[in-house]
């Protein structure tokens, strides 16, 4: 049986009514499924506000992404942070969520330019695991009233309470995008490129690098007239490192978001987070076939099945997400990355505090023993 | 204001803690001669003084983990404090408490520009951590007005803002990690150069958390290339409903200006007055700033001031080199010290939605009225973040009891409109006693579950934050 509640009351009754672990969700398409009874927010659904002359807007958390893409881009406006689409890399189905943006904070490129999903929240409601309704945060771009649980629940992947609503910033869409490319880049020579761009004043809001085709890609927004100008600039600060190829339009950067390119070929995909400086040593160590995102800050890692590739990565493994896999190889490995003793004992006590029956998503952020 | 009685069994214990405390410390760390406690009394809130118990400054997060071990033994709590600029009394010590300042840890721990961080003890200030990185042409974002004196600690504390966060976000879109010690002493590392948390957001709750979860000895913050250049225009309307409307069409044009600033009348003829700068005789005037290469702020100041044409603007002066933008600036930079001039006064900083502008000022008048007091308003429109100034005179026997009560019906006015009590500058003891007009029971209970996971003892930061009688419980139990 799955519950999907159509109000925030309801949902808190089935809460209190719970008897047994609820595998928390909205749309069900990232892959982080648990098991339990399938607790849905997909009936939480629609726009409670939005006001384009403030940026702010208000929404339901089961109300679909693309929904609110939607409205925003009629408004000529955007989530900024690029939330990833899921399905195709991990060939899920169902309809991706606001709710469970936030609730695993799913930032793409352009988080090195504006941040990631929860740098954008304002404020939040949730449920507690007492099946007690909270508010936190508010709907204003400036707002330190209070502790900030809103940016505490965003990539808590539903363990601490299951969202409600999101306030969020949101950003105008530009007049024009560009892309440059350059060919025969290593990951240390795409590195020390992208680190070059994001240092100039020019704004870059894409550095991605596809290390099998040696390519490196930057990506430039705004008004046509400074677009312009900062291409021209930004290729002749970077020449040292080739020459760059130009094209106007969105390009390849839906792609390089739900990092497409792996989607039909076998293997477990990993994510590494690692400073930019350090992600070449780590790629050496991890092996397979892999994409860089963030300037280098984010790799996505494609290996055979079954790999333990924290294991392979030394210093680096704290910093591996195991993205797809199956059942057995995440039992085997664990989703989440051991972390320190005294962040775990906290993660414990406030989960403990936030749901003291244990029943959201329970284990689903623990690390296995190595 | 409602502080808790000191406890007794601890201020007869004074000599034995402030010995323990040397202990662990080397010379000079210790303060605890009265004379010389007196200046930690207060922060920039004046209007509360208590001297602590005793103060103490150490040296290094081992230095600040030991302190803590002790006091935890001990039962005493602690008062952190960064550079005791909080406008809220974040850092006000109770009689019973020891005063746990960072002023000495102000080291350069690691700087990277290829991953765009550096790293400092948290004492440093806010304008020293840009200067170090200003040579090679990057900066730290968030800067608050205060940002010569104030010091990173408190900056995480408060998760302070400043001008030109509509473009770069405050603390804790720039705050990376932190090296945090626990009240019982347990140092604990929260996120890091790579900027995301793969387990729980810690960090997250961390920020803004006003000393309440542990001391941030250190902190990893993000620097970001300068821009090539800035400039502003001026921009007079006779009606702030105007100015109002105009802001709300930049932005929906699609234009996130680094800053637009907003004054009204009662503000400008105060400046006017105090600092000259030329400003034009009108109800309301923005000063809307622009970054980048010359070619694109002559592109976006031409573009904005055709907007603003549309909402038939008094008069619209754009800078056209560095001493007429100086200019256009000269009068909003001296508005603290032109109402200073003027008399006392204390700065809320309340939060609205952008749309409610017009609206808001107008009932700021109306309850000034009501009180016979006089109200200036400069502020971040971009943001709604308010800054209403209510002008007083200390020496009056009522004089600060009737600007603090209109200051709450003004902070209520921004929760009634969609708003909050503060956007920049914490709540501490000012507005603790307001946070049940924002907040509901569990609201607040849910945040202080939070405090329990981090300090079960109830030991840091005493009677700030949360109102009294909602912590009494938890407080009494500890």
């Amino acid at each position: 049986m799955s519950l999907t509640p159509s109000s925030e009351a309801e949902l808190a009754e089935a809460i209190r009514a719970a008897r047994g672990p609820l595998a928390v969700g909205g749309g069900f398409t990232r892959g982080m499924a648990n098991e339990g009874e399938p607790l849905s927010t997909a009936g939480l659904s629609g726009i409670e506000l939005y006001e384009p002359g403030a940026l702010t807007l208000v929404v339901r958390a089961g109300t679909p992404v693309a929904e609110v893409e939607r409205v925003l881009s009629e408004a000529g406006q955007r989530l900024a942070f690029e939330p990833m689409d899921l399905r195709p890399l991990l060939g899920t189905t169902g309809e991706p969520t606001i709710g469970g943006v936030i609730a695993t904070n799913a930032s793409g490129p352009r988080r090195v330019q504006v941040g990631a999903a929860r740098d954008v929240l304002l404020g939040m409601r949730f449920v507690d695991g007492t099946g007690t309704a909270v508010s936190n945060g508010g709907r204003v771009m400036k707002n330190v009233t209070g502790l900030d649980l809103a940016r505490l629940l965003a990539g808590s992947h539903g363990t601490l309470g299951v969202i409600t609503e999101v306030a969020l910033k949101v950003l105008p869409a530009p007049e024009a995008t560009l892309t440059l490319t350059f060919g025969g880049h290593d990951p240390a020579k795409a590195v020390a490129c992208m680190s070059a761009a994001l240092g100039s004043p020019f704004e870059v809001t894409g550095a991605a690098h596809d290390a099998e085709a040696g390519v490196t890609r930057l990506r430039l927004e705004g008004f046509a007239t400074a677009v312009a100008v900062r291409g021209e600039r930004l290729a002749k600060l970077l020449k040292v490192w080739g020459a760059a190829e130009t094209s106007e339009g969105h390009g390849p950067w839906a792609a390089i978001r739900d990092v497409t390119e792996f989607a039909d070929r076998p293997g477990d995909v990993w994510r590494l987070s690692v400073r930019p400086s350090e992600m070449a040593e780590a790629l050496h160590l991890a092996g397979g076939a892999q994409r860089l995102d963030w300037g280098g800050g984010r790799a996505w890692v494609l290996v055979p099945e079954g790999t333990d590739l924290r294991g392979r990565l030394g210093r680096f493994g704290p910093r591996a997400v195991l993205v797809r896999a199956t059942s057995d190889t995440r039992a085997a490995l664990g989703t989440f990355p051991p972390e320190a003793q005294a962040v775990t004992m906290l993660s414990a006590r406030l989960r403990e505090r936030f749901d003291p029956r244990g029943l959201f998503n329970p284990g689903l952020m623990e690390a296995r023993a190595a | 204001m409602d502080m808790p009685a000191p406890s007794s069994a601890i201020l007869s214990r004074k000599g034995a803690i402030a010995d323990r405390l040397r202990a662990v410390l080397p010379p000079g760390c210790v303060i605890d001669d009265p004379a010389e406690t007196r200046v930690y009394e207060c922060d920039a809130l004046t209007a509360y003084r208590c001297a602590p118990l005793c103060v103490v400054l150490p040296t290094s997060t081992a230095e600040v983990s030991a302190v803590l071990r002790v006091c935890h033994e001990e039962q005493v709590p602690v008062v952190p404090r960064g550079a005791g600029t909080s406008l809220a009394g974040g850092s006000l010590p109770t009689a019973d408490a020891v005063v746990l300042g960072v002023a000495r840890l102000t080291r350069v721990l690691d700087v990277s520009y290829e991953d765009r961080f550096i790293r400092v003890e948290t004492g440093r200030t806010n304008l020293s951590v840009s200067m170090e990185v200003e040579a090679e042409g990057f900066f730290y974002a968030p800067d608050p007005s205060s940002q010569l004196a104030c010091a990173i600690a408190g900056n995480i504390a408060m998760n302070s803002g400043g001008a030109h966060c509509l473009k770069y976000g405050v603390t804790t879109n720039n705050l990376l990690g932190v090296t945090m010690v626990l009240m019982d002493g347990t140092v604990v590392e929260l996120g890091g150069p790579e900027g995301e948390a793969l387990g729980l957001d810690l960090l997250a709750v961390v920020c803004g958390s006003e000393g309440q979860l542990g001391v941030v000895t250190e902190a990893t913050l993000r620097i970001l290339p300068r821009p090539e250049g800035a400039r502003p225009v001026l921009i007079a309307f006779d009606a702030n409903e105007t100015a109002g409307e105009c802001v709300a069409a930049i932005i929906r044009a699609g234009f996130v200006p680094v800053a637009i600033e907003f004054m009204d009348r009662p503000c400008i003829v105060a400046c006017e007055a105090f600092a000259k700068a030329g400003y034009p005789d009108c109800e309301a005037l923005l000063i809307i700033e622009v970054e980048g290469s010359e070619a694109e702020i002559a592109d976006q100041l031409g573009r904005i001031t055709a907007i603003a044409s549309r909402f038939q603007p008094m008069e619209i002066r754009e800078a056209k080199d560095s001493t007429e933008a100086a200019r256009i600036w000269l009068g909003r930079k001296s508005a603290f010290g032109a109402m200073g001039q003027m008399g006392d006064y204390i700065c809320l900083d309340g939060t609205i939605p952008v749309s409610q502008l017009a609206p808001v000022l107008g009932r700021i008048g109306q309850l000034a009225d009501g009180y016979g007091l006089r109200v200036a308003n400069v502020f971040h429109a971009g943001d709604g973040n308010m800054h209403p100034l209510i002008l007083f005179d200390a020496n009056s026997a009522d004089g600060l009891h009737k600007a603090e009560a209109l200051g709450a019906d003004i902070l209520r006015l921004c929760v009634e409109m969609g708003g909050c009590l503060t956007g920049e500058h914490g709540v501490g003891v000012e507005k603790r006693d307001l946070m049940t007009d924002q907040f509901r029971p569990e609201d607040l209970e849910a945040q202080m579950r939070v405090k329990d996971a981090f300090d079960p003892d109830w030991l840091l930061n005493p009677a700030k934050v949360f109102p009294l009688h909602v912590s009494a419980s938890r407080r009494a139990a500890a």
